[in-house]
């Protein structure tokens, strides 16, 4: 009977521990609204990416459609190539479509927010956005307001 | 002088060869795992009195923790206007350190030193030598039950202390400072990770469990069988795992993060 009890404990302790493994991987971490449903790339060169990350996310008109999947060094322009996976539910994304990257209020995290164009053909596998904005680096912005206001000074 | 340098040559070759033996002991058990799988009733035993046996006082520390998290965090926090962040805060900490590190401690004091004392008070009693005489190995009879049920639990009582500590700062920073419930958990899942955060703190947990277990059984096989012996091998397991276990946090946080 004791016996029985002990067992039942420690099967209760450690489906316990299952379970809190599973709350941990769904409710805390974001494992679930982390992966893109069988995505496609799509690349875009930017002139400067200031702080973006690699997994930041890519909205269009605010809703996240995707994820940055690689950055690297584009060695003959010296742009940032961008590649983004895109979730395969959003495929209807004109060609002319334009990406800038955008920063979550004034200090956040920067993710690419794209806007869409009026072209009748659509994005796919493998495709370039060629018009692109880069990131505002909020240091040059002071920068140049600092250099205006000291020469509009007579 | 002499005799002082002396004293410092003495201990070091007796830490060394302490070290040795607690390897010896550790590979004795692990060559022993598949038989101990097999007479699973030792081991679901052990389990009961090393894991379920420590659930409340983890439950019950991760519960403050959790609320003292969130409080503190908040009165720093709020300085900056960034008070939504309080839910990453909690987890972050949690998950990465606290849930690893405390459930380790706690487990140290609360199951190592009843480990030790328990083998150290068998081997007192001669119960160990009495095994050995009826052709019983008591290192697959006693320690390696004790030594497996140790690393099984450490982990679940890690992870089970991280969410018990996350709705613990749940319930004081909706409940009493007022930060929107939704925000809580939505600023948590966006910067949380699986892989970086969660797993790495389980696996920082698994080293705790093997780290803490070996500890405590060794010290209790190789304690003098008196009751003063019995007695500084507890206390010499509680120190010396809980310092480990700071130790070990502070490598495995510096190669992980």
């Amino acid at each position: 009977m004791k016996k029985q009890l002990i067992e039942i404990t420690v099967g209760l302790f450690v489906v316990a521990g299952i379970l809190v493994l599973l709350f941990l991987s769904f409710r805390v971490s974001n494992l679930n609204s982390d992966s893109v449903s069988n995505p496609y790339q799509v690349k875009a060169q930017f002139d400067n990416i200031g702080g973006l990350k690699v997994k930041a996310p890519v909205t269009m008109a605010g809703v996240r459609i995707g994820r940055v999947g690689a950055i690297s060094l584009d060695s003959a322009s010296y742009q940032a190539k961008v590649t983004m996976d895109i979730s395969g539910a959003y495929n209807k994304l004109p060609v002319d479509s334009s990406a800038s990257i955008n920063t979550q209020g004034l200090l956040g995290e920067q993710f690419i927010s794209l806007e869409p164009g009026g072209d009748k053909k659509y994005l796919k596998e493998g495709d370039s956005i060629r018009l692109t904005q880069s990131a505002v680096v909020l240091e040059n912005l002071i920068g140049q307001l600092l250099y205006k206001g000291s020469s509009n000074n007579p | 002088m002499i005799s002082a340098v002396r004293s410092i040559g003495a201990f070091s070759l007796a830490v060394l060869a302490a070290s040795g033996r607690a390897c010896i002991l550790l590979i004795q058990m692990l060559g022993n795992i598949p038989t101990s799988v097999r007479r699973y009733e030792l081991l679901v035993e052990q389990l009961f009195h090393v894991g379920v046996l420590t659930l409340p006082i983890i439950i019950v520390a991760a519960l403050f923790v959790g609320m003292v998290l969130a409080l503190q965090g908040y009165n720093t926090l709020v300085d900056f206007g960034a008070e939504s962040s309080l839910g990453l805060l909690v987890a972050l900490s949690l998950t990465r350190e606290l849930g690893p590190v405390l459930a380790g401690l706690l487990f140290a004091g609360r199951a190592g030193a009843a480990l030790t004392a328990e083998i150290g008070l068998m081997k007192a009693t001669e119960q160990l030598a009495g095994m050995e005489m009826m052709a019983v190995d008591p290192v697959r009879r006693v320690l390696l039950p004790r030594f497996l049920a140790g690393v099984i639990s450490v982990p679940i009582l890690a992870i089970l202390f991280t969410a018990v500590g996350i709705l613990g700062g749940y319930l004081l920073s909706v409940d009493v400072l007022g930060i929107d419930q939704g925000v809580y958990w939505s600023v948590m899942q966006e910067g949380v990770d699986f892989q970086q955060d969660v797993l790495n703190g389980l696996f920082k947990s698994l080293v705790f469990g093997a780290l803490i277990s070996l500890l405590a059984v060794f010290i209790g096989y190789d304690a003098r069988p008196t009751p003063a012996g019995v007695g500084a091998a507890t206390t010499l397991t509680v120190v010396l795992s809980s310092l480990l276990v700071l130790a070990v946090d502070f490598s495995l946080t510096s190669m992980m993060f």
